[in-house]
């Protein structure tokens, strides 16, 4: 045998088993759709979560803020302060665990739905403070035209302040985002079948966790790449005030 | 039109203004000067109520506005108020930031505020940059938009807080011609100023201010500046003049 000859085979017996593996993995006993199914939950949880993260999370936001420039609302305010104190003070896991074996224990309840109300209110803390720090940012003196004009607080802070905090914070909500949607991946401890936990159903059929896993993560990765795409979509065009 | 009787304002422990008594009749333009320091700032910032008094009466129109209940907005939709720094909305194009409290308030239509705002822009020849942003104006530039969108509200007077200090000096002209036609057109001002040339011209009465005190008030801004009584504002102008 030739040295050709010894590369060659070793190549085809490497492909055989490539193809065999990926048989095996994703196309026997349709197992492809552990992934796409599980895809489906982890999207729907990042996006319920999301909506209820950026909503909780402007809303605490705001009463941290108006009660720095105002000094009211101080019992809403240490209540947020409690909330962002836990909140990020514990694991999403444990969290997400509490969520569902003890607040909505005697509760029937879809299992998706009780991990958007974790991780959404996971998120918001995150997302509260992100908004906050983007208020902040602002010169205090829009604040001062804004009232000078005759325009009252709440005017303000929605017509001049809110829309340049927004912009300025957009690139790390969309990292807040991008983390939410991979934390998501401890769904499975609360026997949510999402993406990672597909890809694990398949290892544990097949005993194989190379490709398995591979695809996993390349879904998130892919899925990742997506969401920078959008937001620096969204970076583009609210920068169209800024000097060209 | 505003009458000021003994006001006092505080940070804290620090006493920027210790007892501040004058009045501003309608058609005045007033100039205050000062050192740095001398709460000439927090005194106007008073006026409208950007700051809280912390003692003393303030009177507009015949209402005492420093008072509990007084509508803050509804007053300060009478005063305009023109900041050192302009202040303009960065997210909004220049129309729209003549037309936004007009707009918001509901005192004008969209079209009407926009023909007012272009009939503004016009009188500034900045009309092409209507729908330009802040960002791409210059400094005279966004300060003559400012002092418009102040205007666009029709206020009864309005504050100027330093309103040349942050601009180059090739472009302090400009802002000071436009202040001069407001003057001309009967407009009632305050103004806080280190433009000693601006105040002789325009002026119809002088403060001098130091430690929170009105040292010297004159009606006759030519006869303050060449022979100003109180010893402070003497040594004050032989600095600045």
């Amino acid at each position: 045998m030739d040295f050709f000859q010894i590369i060659g085979d070793y190549i085809t017996k490497a492909a055989q088993g490539f193809a065999d593996s990926f048989y095996q993995n994703f196309i026997e006993d349709n197992r492809w759709k552990y992934l796409t199914s599980g895809l489906v939950n982890t999207l729907l949880i990042t996006a319920g979560a999301l909506v209820l993260g950026v909503v909780l999370g402007f809303l605490i936001a705001l009463i941290r803020t108006t009660h720095d420039k105002t000094g009211k609302l101080g019992f809403l305010n240490w209540l947020a302060k409690l909330y962002l104190t836990v909140i990020r003070g514990t694991p999403v896991v444990v969290q997400l665990m509490i969520v569902y074996f003890v607040i909505f224990a005697s509760v029937r309840i879809n299992q998706v739905v009780v991990a958007i109300i974790a991780f959404g209110i996971n998120s918001g803390a995150y997302v509260a403070e992100i908004f906050r720090s983007g208020i902040m940012s602002i010169d205090p003196g829009q604040m001062e035209a804004g009232r000078s004009l005759g325009l009252n607080y709440r005017q303000t802070m929605w017509k001049i302040i809110m829309p340049q905090a927004v912009k300025n914070v957009l690139p790390a909500l969309g990292n807040e985002m991008i983390t939410l949607l991979k934390e998501t991946s401890v769904a499975g401890y609360i026997a949510i079948r999402d993406l990672t936990k597909g890809g694990d159903i398949i290892r544990n059929r097949t005993y194989s966790p190379f490709l398995p896993l591979l695809a996993v993560a390349a879904i998130y990765l892919v899925i990742v790449l997506i969401l920078q795409a959008l937001v620096g979509r969204m970076e583009r065009r609210l920068a169209k005030s800024d000097r060209n | 039109m505003i009458e000021i009787k003994n006001l006092e304002k505080a940070f804290g422990k620090l006493e920027v203004l210790k007892g501040i008594t004058t009045t501003i009749n309608k058609g005045d333009k007033v100039v205050i000067v000062g050192p740095s320091g001398s709460g000439k700032s927090t005194f106007l910032r008073c006026l409208n109520l950007l700051e809280t008094p912390t003692g003393g009466e303030i009177w507009f129109e015949g209402q005492q506005i420093n008072a509990p209940k007084v509508n803050v907005d509804k007053l300060r939709c009478k005063m305009g108020m023109v900041f050192q720094h302009f202040n303009l909305f960065p997210h909004l194009t220049i129309l729209q930031n003549i037309t936004l409290a007009p707009i918001s308030l509901k005192l004008k239509s969209k079209e009407e505020a926009s023909e007012q705002a272009r009939q503004l822009l016009k009188r500034i020849g900045l009309l092409d940059k209507a729908n330009t942003y802040p960002a791409m104006l210059s400094g005279g530039q966004k300060q003559r938009v400012a002092i418009v969108r102040a205007l666009a509200m029709n206020p009864d007077v309005m504050l100027f807080d330093e309103p040349t200090s942050a601009l180059d000096p090739e472009m302090v002209g400009e802002v000071l011609q436009l202040m001069k036609e407001l003057a001309a057109d009967g407009m009632t001002m305050v103004c806080v100023t280190h433009e000693m040339g601006f105040a002789r011209e325009v002026a119809n009465r002088v403060l001098f201010m130091d430690e929170g005190l009105i040292l010297e008030e004159s009606d006759n801004p030519a006869d303050f500046f060449t022979n100003p009584k109180n010893p402070r504002a003497q040594e004050f102008l032989s600095k600045v003049l």
